[in-house]
């Protein structure tokens, strides 16, 4: 069964890796806005307006930022 | 600063997409056939290269690494450019990319029905394949991680943190599980043996559920669905929370796969653990897709692709709230082995990744033909005969699974087992077989569908193949003068520092580690386990070659019923020679792994020309090549030095003369068939497979009566 260390040794490292990128993603500030970016990838060049959905993303947002700043 | 120009490339989107179809088509087709061949072994057209044990693992490499491999990679190729604000690293690196992968599956399509094959589940492919597998997968992450550092939008979507675990994860599983010593061109043994090479293997191979058919398509979710619905998802912090989870804590739920064998107890503890706690990752992903659609729900009802997304989505939930409860023991020991698993697997990969590539397709080939879908009408045709596909797959395949594993454990008031023929429980659950390659034949009636509407929206459109878009560049990160040390300009590459590292690390430990992993996993605990003559490791290769393990198991769990039927429960150290293991997932037919000395050789002889001879009404098909075909001996002696390599005791110089023992132990067998009247050359492969079949088990028998 001496494999398995070996298999810990892998999952470990990858691991390591992962807990790694979590940290440079804190620290470089990927999570410090945790509402825009779901926002942004719904506005390209080539979005297709639709009143009733902009409208509803626009209160949405509104909503948000309004809670953010009643903190 | 001026915005820049760039364009998207759409036409590698529109390759992988074409490919998409294409190898789903043949996938889905192939897993029809080999359905019906459990019901009518003559749907193997009499042909060995058609024959179950060696099509499905066609079938199933070509939906996991052809259907949805490709969907992956045209889900990735069109959101990461988007969601980047570039276009792909290197044209060139996608165009190898896209044609290397098609390489890699049409090798597979050719060797499969050869039986070149490693008998590793979801790993079949031989050893020079495995070699361009890694190579594609490299450039496919060079050209996604060249995209990455090229991007011009700071902030990483969720979606390609996603992405990354995909790749780098795939990456050491793939590698970790294909360290083969190759014996010819297209044969190789597996450097870990028995027990050892069985984790490895479910290590490798619940990974590839969860870095192949689930992180990726969790990334592509997390882009489309907004999209799709034009809503953002419900909740980004979620998204986040759910990905670090899921990623750390998938990894150890491996050897769920192999309860009640002879993994330690504490491993298989391990598994489970860290299988129950996957419900709350996982329903976190699902919880956030379909929580998206609040308040949109009666775009669902008009929305022909946002119904697939909430099916795709809803199958995902019960997969993986399924998942953990399997990996529970008790309830493992029904389910394992049986059709429930059949079905549960079909729930996922029908439903979730099924329904997301269908969902994506719709969505994305109109979009860069610029026109509308071809026909709702018949994408809703598509969704209806999906939906009820699944249904007629899976509820007949639970049904089938509950059926025959109760049946194997039920006793008579008499302690007997009440069902001591495997075969009558096969035959219970025969109509439930029918049912389901129904379902499945409505599910590719609707695939196909989907193929001609697709086709007919490319051809009423026209591909922008590159598609203008504008963004503003990153503001450079501001950057200390430049250093001469070039371990300080690497420091200031995070990803390309820990990819070195990872590197590095995997390479010193799997040199310091694999020779002393590999001796001492031959290290007999058992002292009449003696390795395989030169004739039984000859026929344990066509037993590889047939794909014999996809239907048989060989490891008795220690149940009464089990220990009843097949014999004493398996030994960790009677596969220390196992190169590799052959315990296998499923028992189509009875475990073998106390098969052998239970018949004569005539019975084998004639059981394998035609099984109906020995058992009326088996399913199991007729292997008259072996009769007819040659052993090729020349192989014998670079087995035996392979296996000497790898640390089975074999005298040295053995391999010189192995040929003799093996034409000795042939001539043996050919003569005892000639006192049943059958006449054989024993030189004939059916001899060899015969001799592997009459040794299994039967080092613990000796063990029995040499204490007695």
């Amino acid at each position: 069964m001496s494999i398995i260390y070996f298999l810990i040794g892998c999952s470990v490292i990858m691991a390591l890796l992962f807990l790694f990128a979590f940290f440079w993603a804190q620290r470089s500030g990927q999570n410090d806005d945790l509402f825009t970016p779901s926002m942004r990838i719904l506005l390209e060049d080539d979005h297709i307006p639709d009143p009733v959905a902009d409208a509803a993303i626009k209160s949405l947002a509104e909503e948000k930022i309004q809670k953010a700043a009643n903190k | 600063m001026q915005p820049e120009q760039f364009y998207y490339d759409n036409r590698i989107v529109r390759n992988f997409g074409i490919a998409t179809v294409i190898w789903g088509i043949i996938g889905m087709t192939v897993g029809l056939i080999v359905a019906i061949q459990l019901y009518h072994p003559g749907a193997n057209m009499h042909n060995q290269y058609t024959t179950f044990g060696r099509i499905r693992p066609l079938h199933t490499n070509a939906v996991i690494f052809a259907f949805v491999g490709n969907a992956i990679f045209m889900g990735v190729y069109y959101s990461l450019q988007r969601l980047l604000k570039a276009r792909m690293f290197s044209d060139v690196l996608s165009n190898i990319h896209f044609w290397g992968w098609q390489l890699i599956i049409i090798s597979a399509v050719i060797t499969l029905p050869l039986g070149l094959t490693t008998s590793h589940e979801y790993a079949e492919l031989e050893w020079p394949i495995d070699i361009a597998i890694t190579i594609i997968w490299v450039v496919f992450g060079w050209n996604m991680f060249g995209t990455i550092f090229k991007r011009r939008e700071r902030h990483l979507y969720v979606a390609i943190w996603f992405y990354i675990a995909t790749f780098v994860t795939i990456a050491v599983l793939h590698i970790v599980n294909s360290i083969e010593l190759p014996v010819s061109a297209f044969k190789s043994y597996m450097v870990y043996a028995g027990v050892q090479d069985a984790l490895v293997q479910w290590w490798y191979g619940h990974n590839a559920v969860a870095f192949f058919l689930t992180t990726p398509y969790l990334g592509m979710m997390y882009y489309f669905l907004p999209k799709m619905a034009n809503r953002p998802i419900y909740s980004y912090k979620l998204s986040i929370l759910h990905f670090w989870a899921l990623i750390f804590i998938y990894i150890w739920a491996g050897p769920h796969h192999l309860l009640y064998t002879t993994l330690p107890g504490w491993a298989q503890s391990l598994g489970v653990a860290f299988s129950i706690m996957l419900i709350a990752p996982s329903w976190g992903g699902m919880i956030n897709g379909l929580l998206t659609l609040r308040g949109a729900w009666d775009k669902v009802r008009d929305d022909v692709i946002l119904k697939f997304m909430v099916v795709g989505l809803t199958a995902y939930g019960m997969a993986t709230f399924e998942g953990p409860m399997l990996s529970l023991k008790q309830v493992n020991g029904i389910a394992h082995f049986s059709d429930w698993i059949i079905a549960h697997v079909h729930v996922g990969a029908l439903g979730w990744n099924g329904f997301l590539t269908f969902a994506i397709l719709y969505w994305l080939i109109p979009r860069i033909y610029k026109t509308e879908l071809f026909s709702k009408k018949l994408a809703s045709f598509h969704f209806w005969a999906g939906t009820l596909g699944i249904i007629f797959y899976a509820v007949p395949m639970y049904w089938a699974g509950f059926t025959q594993s109760l049946m194997l454990k039920e006793f008579k008031p008499d302690g007997m087992l009440k069902y001591p023929n495997f075969l009558e429980t096969t035959l219970q659950i025969l109509p439930m077989h029918v049912m389901r390659s129904v379902g499945g034949a409505i599910y590719l009636l609707g695939v196909i569908v989907m193929a001609y509407n697709l086709f007919l929206t490319m051809k009423q459109g026209s591909l922008v193949a590159n598609e203008a878009a504008q963004a503003m560049p990153l503001e450079p990160v501001q950057t200390v003068a430049k250093e001469a040390s070039w371990h300080r300009t690497l420091e200031r590459r995070p990803i390309q520092f820990m990819l070195l590292a990872l590197v590095v690390i995997l390479i010193g430990s799997f040199i310091e580690l694999m020779p002393t992993l590999t001796i001492s996993s031959n290290i007999p605990t058992i002292a009449s386990v003696k390795p395989y003559t030169p004739l039984e490791l000859q026929g344990r290769d066509i037993y590889i070659r047939e794909g014999c393990s996809n239907c048989h198991s060989q490891t008795v769990r220690p149940f009464r019923s089990e220990t009843e039927r097949y014999g004493e429960y398996s030994k960790a150290g009677e596969f220390v020679y196992d190169h590799p293991f052959l315990w296998g997932s499923k028992r189509t037919g009875p475990d073998l792994a106390r098969e052998g000395g239970k018949y004569g050789n005539a019975w084998h002889y004639n059981h394998l020309m035609d099984p109906r001879l020995m058992s009326p009404g088996s399913i199991m098909p007729e292997y008259f090549w072996l009769l007819n075909q040659k052993l090729d001996t020349t192989t014998t002696a670079a087995k035996i030095r392979a296996m000497r390599t790898l640390g089975v005791p074999y005298a040295a110089g053995y391999d010189k003369i192995a040929n003799r023992d093996l034409d000795k132990q042939a001539s043996l067998i050919a003569a005892n068939l000639q006192t049943d009247h059958i006449k054989v050359m024993k030189d004939k492969e059916i001899i060899a497979i015969i001799a592997y079949l009459q040794r299994l088990g039967m080092d613990i028998k000796a063990n029995k009566t040499a204490n007695k």
